[in-house]
């Protein structure tokens, strides 16, 4: 039976805000706007408290990489029911850089060092869509992963996981430790409620800088330019199929 | 040189109060010591009787009164502005009442208890079924929403009061229905046992109250006896083995009635009086179970809003309720009934602070996109004047809620008159900007689908219930009074001794020659406002030193009359809660400016807009107050009114004589 499970948390920014990007194009304006936990993320999360509620765990560690602000996300993590938290902290330039490949690095060195045996995430975070985190970190320990989960099961030394993919379902049973991402239709994440958030605040969050865990964050990517999508232009209205095939081929399209 | 000032002041400072004679006088309760024009001397009950009549006026305040008249002077803002004075402390700068552990602690409450009210609660629904959905209910209950200012180790979140009013604005922004649930649970129903009970009763029902296990209710009004609590007839006689009170009588429209377990009810208990020792009914507050048998209720009342809330008719027939469920003092019921009100009604101006905001919301979306006669409507000065008007309301009903919230964190004892001035003001604000708001949005603002006819019906019951904002007009106007009487009388008995009082009587001597010139008596809010605000802190000292002279014109005029002039007290009370407002904002604005807010130069505009439009109107309610033709006026509705009653209708008959 997996004893400790590590749940990543991305502290991102609220799916309900109008995104704007910066006047520079260097990347989006952060400041002053809302920010939350990644809805796959509490997901993630959701999975891991259940898992402990039925006795199939035994402890929940909520992890988030960032600056100061990320332990708001941990904290909301330890009010749905995470025993302790890690801040791992990242800030500045470093922060601004920081991608998949450097959080799986992260990832990674805490599963050893805490020695889990189960990681969950959400299958991707809602501002960069990379969905490469879990498999880089499962990659990383060599350890099987079970990726876009919708429903998952525990049993003796094994875990069943059904995963959503383009053609359906695929059923699939793999061995702990693992590496878990969770799908939307996982779970429906629990409202925090008041008094668990007041109980949150006894909860630890250590805090740990990535140096102190070996990784290295320099970053193989480099930003150039941040855009808008392109504004949605108008139609045009055609009388025939061979008028429609006429303007296809001006436009380079067939 | 002194001496001499000294020794004329008694005639000069007679002229100038047109009353010949010392002030002298002594009373045995609190009571207004008033100088009449032929020099008789006049101790006064007046203020006593009238507190024994309202709702929202209680004995409480008449020993409050008692004591400031021996004790330390009064920090209150509006108790010092009705003597034309101007007490800074409680106002200047703006409490920030949150230190950093629960400003952080509040801000990750805000999140859940907002994202339940959008995901969860249904307000249409709540008010198509007229009760709160059974599991929206229990989602309230699991997320602790109902104890929220039980203390921690009781089972509750422990919050101060500026951060029960910051969630309690979320509640008003989105259903009122559910926000007087959960207030008349525990802003009255339990606040009793928050603040009277003795440890046994805390720990007996604090825990299952705080969780929603059980519910309480507030039980007070009786068919008989609204706004003149005092009336009450339920009645608890104590048994001959001194061991429990039997308890019968009925209670009306009371919130929760229907679901509560828990009820602070207020009755007559026989007393003996220690002095004279003949017999006398005194009100006592209880904490009633229903479990003690005896307890029924009638259906849920149909009612014009808040539907979601269950109003019942409560009965009680031979309870025995415990000696142990005494709340408070035996006899001291009245006292409890008005530290209770006066306590939750900060609430109020906080929750209503929200509703405006959300219906706000609405109605500039709708202006911002309709387009009519070519251009947006926001683009038209009917249109424009009215979502001014409903900035600058909301922005005083926001500043006042979080100044006295912020004050009663800092420890404040004094705030009763500016909690009813807030009770009144957000009350009628809320409504005439959602009033507003269906005007803004037109048609649509009357069709159910838009949720602010909802509102609308919600809120006209906030005018009326915790004290109607007549009876709290009233209290404002007479505790002013009353205070502003206490100084007259300090002043007659520095008049006693003038040469050990020289300084203070010169002072009051120059200060009255100046104000009756028109100068400035050297009131200033320099150093408090931001110099920006300069021109409307000068607008409010100038109010307020009129202000502090119409008040002790009047009490000279009507002597201990005062109480009954209604005419006259309602408008004392407008100014003075516009002056309150005008003072509020200028704290909001300052500090904003002072922290270089993004939005500070709107709010400057707001205080400054604001700051014009109350000087005018405490400028022209004042003037009506000197003139003689008020009294033409007010008699005049008087006759007018008796006429209606004793017609009972319309007087004049129908312009076509049939």
């Amino acid at each position: 039976m997996p004893g400790r499970v590590l749940v990543g948390v991305k502290r991102v920014i609220d799916y309900a805000v109008k995104i704007r990007v910066k006047p520079d194009n260097s990347g989006v304006v952060t400041d002053g706007v809302k920010h939350s936990m990644n809805p796959f993320c509490e997901i993630a999360v959701e999975e891991a408290v259940k898992l402990k509620e039925k006795k199939l765990i035994k402890e929940v560690v909520a992890v988030s990489c960032g600056p100061q602000q990320s332990q708001e996300t941990i904290r909301t993590a330890l009010a749905m029911g995470a025993d302790r938290g890690i801040h791992v902290e990242v800030s500045g330039k470093d922060y601004e850089n920081l991608g998949p490949l450097q959080v799986s690095k992260i990832l990674a060195a805490l599963a050893k060092k805490e020695e889990a045996q189960l990681i969950i995430l959400g299958k991707q975070a809602i501002d960069d869509d990379c969905n490469q985190t879990g498999q880089m970190t499962a990659a990383l320990l060599d350890w099987p992963q079970g990726t876009f989960a919708s429903e998952v099961s525990l049993e003796e030394n094994q875990i069943k996981v059904v995963r959503e993919i383009d053609g359906g379902l695929e059923t699939i049973r793999i061995n702990t430790p693992a590496v878990l991402t969770a799908d939307l239709r996982l779970n429906t994440p629990r409202y925090a409620t008041l008094p668990n958030i007041m109980k949150a605040k006894k909860k630890k969050i250590a805090n740990v800088k990535p140096a102190d865990l070996g990784v290295d964050l320099t970053s193989r990517l480099e930003v150039l330019r941040v855009d808008e999508p392109p504004q949605r232009e108008a139609g045009m209205k055609v009388e025939t199929v061979e008028d429609l095939v006429g303007k296809l081929k001006d436009a380079g399209k067939v | 040189m002194l001496l001499r000032k000294v020794s004329q002041s008694s005639a000069v400072c007679g002229s100038i109060l047109r009353n010949p004679a010392v002030l002298s006088g002594s009373q045995r309760q609190a009571a207004v010591v008033l100088a009449v024009p032929n020099g008789r001397l006049y101790a006064s009950q007046a203020a006593q009787a009238v507190l024994e009549k309202p709702a929202a006026v209680g004995s409480d305040a008449a020993a409050k009164a008692e004591k400031k008249s021996v004790a330390a002077e009064s920090k209150s803002f509006a108790v010092n502005m009705f003597k034309g004075q101007i007490a800074t402390s409680q106002v200047f700068p703006f409490p920030k009442a949150l230190n950093e552990e629960q400003e952080q602690f509040l801000q990750e409450l805000v999140g859940p208890v907002s994202k339940f009210f959008e995901e969860v609660n249904d307000p249409a629904k709540n008010d198509e079924l007229e009760k709160v959905e059974d599991h929206t209910m229990e989602g309230l209950k699991e997320m602790g929403a109902f104890g929220l200012q039980v203390p921690a180790d009781l089972g509750g979140l422990g919050l101060s009061n500026t951060q029960y009013a910051r969630l309690v604005e979320i509640v008003g922004s989105h259903d009122l229905g559910v926000g007087i649930t959960l207030g008349a649970h525990q802003s009255i129903g339990f606040k009793g046992i928050l603040l009277f009970g003795n440890k046994a009763q805390k720990e007996k029902y604090l825990p299952k109250l705080a969780t929603g296990e059980t519910i309480a209710a507030f039980c007070l009004t009786e068919p008989a006896s609204g706004s003149d609590a005092a009336s009450i007839k339920t009645t608890a006689v104590l048994s001959p083995c001194g061991k429990f009170y039997t308890m019968n009588g009925s209670k009306i429209w009371i919130s929760n009635g229907g679901l509560a377990e828990i009820f602070t009810v207020f009755a007559k208990t026989p007393m003996k009086d220690p002095k004279t020792g003949e017999m006398k009914d005194k009100i006592t507050a209880f904490i009633v179970e229903r479990s003690f048998g005896g307890v029924s209720h009638g259906p849920p009342e149909k009612k014009m809003g808040i539907k979601a809330s269950n109003t019942a008719e409560v009965y009680f027939e031979d309870v025995r309720v415990p000696v142990d469920c005494v709340l408070g003092e035996v006899g001291g019921g009245f006292k409890v009934a008005m530290n209770i009100l006066n306590n939750g009604r900060f609430g109020m101006a906080a929750a209503l602070s929200g509703t405006m905001r959300g219906v706000m919301t609405k109605a500039i979306d709708h202006a911002a996109n309709r387009t009519q006669f070519g251009n947006k409507i926001h683009t038209y000065g009917a249109i424009q004047e009215k979502m001014a008007r409903m900035a600058m309301l909301h922005y005083v009903t926001e500043s006042m809620a979080y100044m006295i919230s912020g004050n009663m964190d800092s420890g404040a004892t004094d705030f009763q008159i500016e909690a009813a001035i807030s009770k009144i003001f957000a009350s009628e604000a809320a409504w005439t900007v959602t009033d507003e708001s269906i005007q803004v949005m037109g048609g649509m603002g009357f069709m159910k689908g838009s949720g602010v006819e909802r509102v609308m019906r919600d809120l006209r019951i906030f005018r009326i219930f915790e004290g109607t904002n007549d009876i709290l007009r009233l209290f404002v106007a007479l505790n002013g009074f009353q205070n502003a009487g206490n100084h007259l009388k300090s002043l007659q008995k520095a008049l006693k001794n003038p040469f050990g009082n020289a300084g203070l009587l010169t002072a009051e001597i120059t200060k009255r020659a100046k104000r009756k010139a028109g100068l400035s008596t050297g009131l200033s809010l320099q150093g408090s406002i931001h110099p920006d605000l300069a021109q409307s802190g000068d607008l409010t000292v100038k109010a307020i030193e009129q202000f502090g002279a119409v008040i002790e014109e009047l009490l000279v005029k009507h002597g201990k009359k005062i109480i009954d002039e209604q005419f006259v007290l309602k408008r004392v009370a407008d100014c003075a809660i516009d002056l309150y407002a005008m003072v509020v904002v200028l704290s909001r604005a300052s500090r904003s400016l002072s922290q270089s807010h993004p939005s500070a130069q709107h709010e400057k505009m707001l205080c400054d807009t604001w700051c014009m439009e109350a000087h005018d109107r405490v400028m022209r309610d004042i003037k009506l107050l000197r003139s003689g033709e008020s009294k033409r006026l007010f008699n005049n509705m008087r006759s007018i009114s008796a006429a209606v009653v004793e017609n009972g209708g319309v007087v004049s008959p129908h312009p076509l004589g049939f």
